[in-house]
């Protein structure tokens, strides 16, 4: 087995603790970017339906401006937006490069992205039963955390994982700021020193957390589904 | 215990402008069973929206419960239609969520110990009779037992009132009628007054002791069942009664086929319409005892409404030109309605069938 590994792999082999490096800096970079853009996904993904034209708490002004937002922020490339948020990663992390800096575009990028899928699977749910809620006389904030978010979950689960297999990409292209993962082991060991063998170890271990969080999203929204 | 005085509905629609509810007056006492008729798109369910002021009327007053539900705060409005009770025809359950569950979501934000709120949702469930489906989800719930889950949910602030939006049209008339009976039950039990909103004629007869006719945004008109059913103004309200006693097919189908109906030159085609105790067989043999009329009968029915039979007959009285107009005067004294009715022949044309 290993005379065969390192016939075939020698250079993935000579690197192993690169590698489980590598996959542990994507994994810490995807499971702190998904910690903090569950909470501000959700929340903008609320206020969007809650503002809406015909929500609990309707606002021409709140929806247009987020809306604006969440588009413009979708339209920016993420190798680009990587730049244009570099002074705000210096305010909050104080440095630019690094995997910690790397969270700060990665919440940016992943937000609208996020925030536009919770905002849909909330759509989903029955505008039948939001308008029975309200003739029971629930408050608009009942309603969101008793109402949307609850009958919402199984579609909020489905967006999450939607979501965090798109994080996994993006998260490749954070390598461009020294963030590593196992993107920048693909690119900087693997293509730029013909090591293909390496690029090839990191496409596999990237599929195989991709079928990781799609086989739980998928186990989760099952089991939320009545 | 629910009064709308002079109420507008406008919608505007890009550039449309639609007027779902026109200068409306509605009172609706305590203890009624109240039902709004109409085709869909006559803003029946605009205005039972009106009601609990989901549907904020353009201008007109809407007093429930001794309040101007108007010149409520949010907070004030949201405590208002806790006593106000509302089905859906959709039943718009909670699908995550079990039936206790659903019962118990109202309740949730009240100030009762735990203790009393597992009690009131037992005693709910209890009295739709769906005790044995506590744990039951939606989804496993048939039509039927789905708007019994939503009976319960809507009582579980104890309204005085429960507005019902076409809560029967999605189930099979079986089903329609042991809702409808525990509806009746409610009424009579807990004093509730009940406000349906719906297109079948056959449940407003079912159950409601008053009703009013609606057409494009207006109530063309209204009153209490008996004299509503036995003597209607309108044409629509006639359409509706007919659709429901099956009336207006029977009389198309004894006009269509003219052998059924063997008028001649001399006879009368007419229907009778009797209220109350008079029965028409009495009246029949009157008019063949009395005046020597023979009087065929083509059709004939009767509806209890509220206890009080209201029924038509469409008879041929064949005799002497004198004896016929005696009959007539005769039946008029007896305050039964007599309507002339159009000769065969001219209900075949329509009908597209020319007799020769």
């Amino acid at each position: 087995m290993k005379d065969w590994l390192n016939q075939y792999l020698p250079n993935v082999m000579d690197n192993l603790d690169d590698i489980w490096e590598s996959t542990y800096e994507t994994i810490y970079m995807v499971f702190m970017t998904s910690v903090f853009s569950a909470i501000f996904g959700v929340a903008l993904g609320v206020i969007l339906v809650a503002t809406d034209k015909g929500g609990v708490l309707a606002n021409k002004w709140v929806y247009g401006i987020l809306e604006k937002i969440v588009n413009f922020f979708r339209s920016v490339p993420f190798i680009i937006l990587i730049a244009l948020v570099v002074p705000v990663t210096r305010l909050i992390t104080g440095t630019s490069i690094g995997m910690n800096a790397a969270i700060v575009p990665l919440v940016i990028g992943i937000v609208p992205f996020y925030a536009r899928q919770i905002q849909n699977a909330l759509l989903e749910v029955d505008p039948g039963v939001i308008e029975a809620t309200q003739a029971m006389g629930s408050s608009p904030i009942e309603i969101i955390f008793r109402v949307y978010l609850k009958e919402g979950l199984t579609g909020i689960i489905r967006a999450s994982s939607v979501t965090v297999i798109n994080l996994i990409g993006l998260t490749t292209m954070a390598g461009a700021i020294g963030s590593g993962g196992l993107g920048s082991l693909a690119i900087n060991k693997g293509y730029n020193r013909f090591q293909l063998d390496i690029t090839f170890v990191a496409t596999a271990l990237i599929l195989l957390l991709v079928f990781v969080c799609q086989f739980v999203g998928d186990y989760f929204t099952r089991k939320s589904a009545h | 215990m629910i009064s709308l005085s002079r109420i507008n509905v406008t919608f505007h629609i890009g550039s449309r402008t639609v007027d779902a509810a026109r200068d409306i007056d509605l009172e609706v006492d305590e203890g009624d069973v109240f039902g709004i008729v109409g085709y869909s798109g006559a803003g029946k369910s605009t205005l039972v929206r009106v009601m609990n002021l989901l549907q904020r009327p353009t201008s007109g007053e809407v007093i429930v419960n001794g309040q101007n539900l108007m010149a409520l705060r949010p907070r004030e409005l949201r405590a208002a239609r806790k006593k106000i009770g509302m089905i859906f025809q959709h039943f718009n359950l909670m699908t995550s969520r079990t039936v206790y569950d659903n019962v118990l979501y109202p309740l949730k934000s009240a100030r009762i110990p735990k203790k009393d709120k597992d009690r009131k949702v037992r005693e709910l469930l209890e009295l739709v009779g769906l005790s044995d489906k506590l744990g039951a989800y939606p989804s496993q719930l048939s039509g039927g037992q789905k708007q019994r889950v939503a009976i319960a949910r809507a009582l579980a602030n104890d309204p005085h009132i429960l507005l019902c939006d076409e809560a029967t049209s999605a189930l099979d008339p079986k089903t329609t009628l042991s809702i409808l009976d525990l509806l009746r039950d409610l009424n009579r039990k807990l004093g509730l007054t009940i406000v349906i909103i719906t297109h079948e004629m056959q449940v407003v007869k079912e159950i409601c002791s008053k009703v009013a006719v609606m057409e494009e945004g207006r109530i063309v008109e209204q009153g209490d069942i008996v004299s509503i059913f036995s003597d209607p103004q309108q044409p629509l309200t006639r359409d509706f009664i007919h659709t429901a006693t099956h009336f207006g097919q029977t009389v198309e189908k004894i006009m269509s086929h003219p052998s059924l109906a063997r008028i001649g030159e001399q006879d009368l085609l007419c229907k009778i319409s009797f209220v109350g105790e008079r029965t028409g067989e009495a009246v029949i043999s009157d008019l063949a005892s009395r005046f020597g009329i023979s009087a065929n009968i083509l059709f004939g029915n009767v509806e209890i409404l509220r206890q009080t039979p209201v029924g038509s007959l469409i008879v041929v009285l064949s005799g002497g030109r004198v004896e016929l107009e005696k009959a007539l005067a005769y039946l008029h004294s007896l305050d039964v309605d007599v309507e002339r009715m159009p000769a065969p022949s001219t209900f075949a044309q329509s009908g597209g069938e020319r007799i020769g």
